[in-house]
């Protein structure tokens, strides 16, 4: 046994030994957080834009028109759109669906914004399951998390569909046609020209919420593979565990956190 | 986290534990239910403004914190993710500010 001999028998343990992971988290773990941030660092980049887009326009409540009204109320009240201005969120995004005309103002993204925390809050019970090692359970709510995502996702599909189209009756504006202005009623929205406000309120909308949407439709797809690598037992393997739950678990409250913000900056403010 | 129920016998799966979880959800429904109260019954301004970034980061510090379970990671962990987002939070707030300068500069510089 001459050979067992030289490894040394101190219990003397320094970081720098190795045998310890760094930061005490796994080298998967602290990959995936070192992906979000730089994912919160893109997300920041269309915020950033999105910041100089909206405060270098007139806020709806600063524009000559609001200021023709006695009080903040009336002119809330009296609220058409126009390109002069950036419009009152809560009077554009009004719908719901099987409610036609009706004036709901954010109540469908209230439920959207309620259905994301309620997949997050199952998400993370399907973590805790995991550290039991209960794979049951890790199954149940990983079904639950991927529901709540297609139901999101679907929202999603819904409301972009309402905005593309627009109102019954859309809105006139000046276009530049033919080298002459010419009066066009214009309908729903694209990434030029929308009937609720300046270009930059239909194209910043669409590419964050859209970039949100990707990053919503890829969680639920990598939930889809844990969610049946853990049916198929891989996790309960002897020397495996349930740290994949834990990962994809990561990315998914990633993007939750991504609509608080997107919920505040487009919808209330 | 995966070693905490080593002294159960094998086979056996320990009760769920969710209370911590469950009051992190409580907590981030009533801020958002207050944050819709806000919409309707307060004319919009700065102050209103500010205070929904404040509840928004908030709802963020709980969804980070216990959701993703930051708050009980080690402290240079924390502080590796946890500084260079100050810093862009900070780009967000500095380009807010600067989008205002633009719209001095489009909308008011004829006027004086």
């Amino acid at each position: 046994m001459a050979h067992s001999a030289t490894v040394p028998t101190s219990s003397k343990t320094s970081s720098w030994f190795g045998g310890k992971e760094p930061m005490n988290a796994s080298y998967g773990k602290l990959m995936m957080w070192y992906f979000l941030l730089s994912d919160a660092f893109t997300f920041s980049g269309l915020l950033i834009a999105y910041a100089v887009l909206r405060f270098k326009e007139v806020g709806y409540y600063d524009s000559d028109f609001a200021k023709k009204f006695s009080s903040v109320k009336e002119a809330g009240e009296k609220f058409i759109t126009s390109d002069a201005y950036w419009p009152i969120p809560e009077r554009i995004y009004n719908a719901f669906p099987f409610f036609h005309g009706v004036d709901l103002p954010l109540i469908f993204v209230g439920l959207m914004t309620f259905i994301l925390i309620m997949s997050s809050v199952t998400m993370v019970l399907a973590v805790e399951a995991g550290h039991r090692r209960d794979r049951a359970d890790v199954e149940k709510w990983m079904l639950w998390t991927i529901l709540g995502g297609i139901t999101f996702l679907g929202c999603q599909a819904w409301e972009w569909t309402h905005f593309i189209t627009g109102s019954d009756n859309g809105a006139v504006r000046n276009v530049w046609m033919n080298g002459e202005w010419v009066q066009q009623t214009v309908k729903g929205a694209n990434l030029v020209m929308n009937e609720y406000g300046p270009s930059a309120f239909a194209f910043s909308f669409f590419t964050i919420t859209g970039f949100h949407g990707f990053h919503v439709l890829t969680g639920v797809l990598i939930n889809i593979i844990i969610f049946y690598n853990s049916a198929l037992g891989i996790y309960d393997r002897p020397g495996r565990n349930y740290e994949m739950v834990e990962k994809v678990g990561l990315y998914w409250h990633f993007v939750d956190l991504v609509w608080v913000f997107v919920f505040t900056f487009f919808y209330l403010v | 986290m995966a070693n905490t129920y080593q002294d159960l016998a094998p086979g056996e799966i320990p009760k769920p534990q969710t209370k911590v979880i469950w009051r992190t959800f409580w907590i981030l429904l009533a801020i958002t239910a207050v944050e819709f109260l806000l919409a309707f019954t307060m004319p919009a301004g700065t102050l209103r403004t500010i205070i929904f970034i404040l509840m928004t980061l908030v709802k963020a510090f709980y969804i980070v914190a216990e959701f993703m379970h930051l708050k009980h990671e080690v402290k240079s962990l924390v502080y590796a993710l946890l500084v260079p987002t100050v810093f862009v939070i900070w780009l967000i707030g500095a380009m807010t500010i600067e989008g205002g300068s633009l719209f001095d500069l489009i909308h008011n510089l004829y006027k004086k």
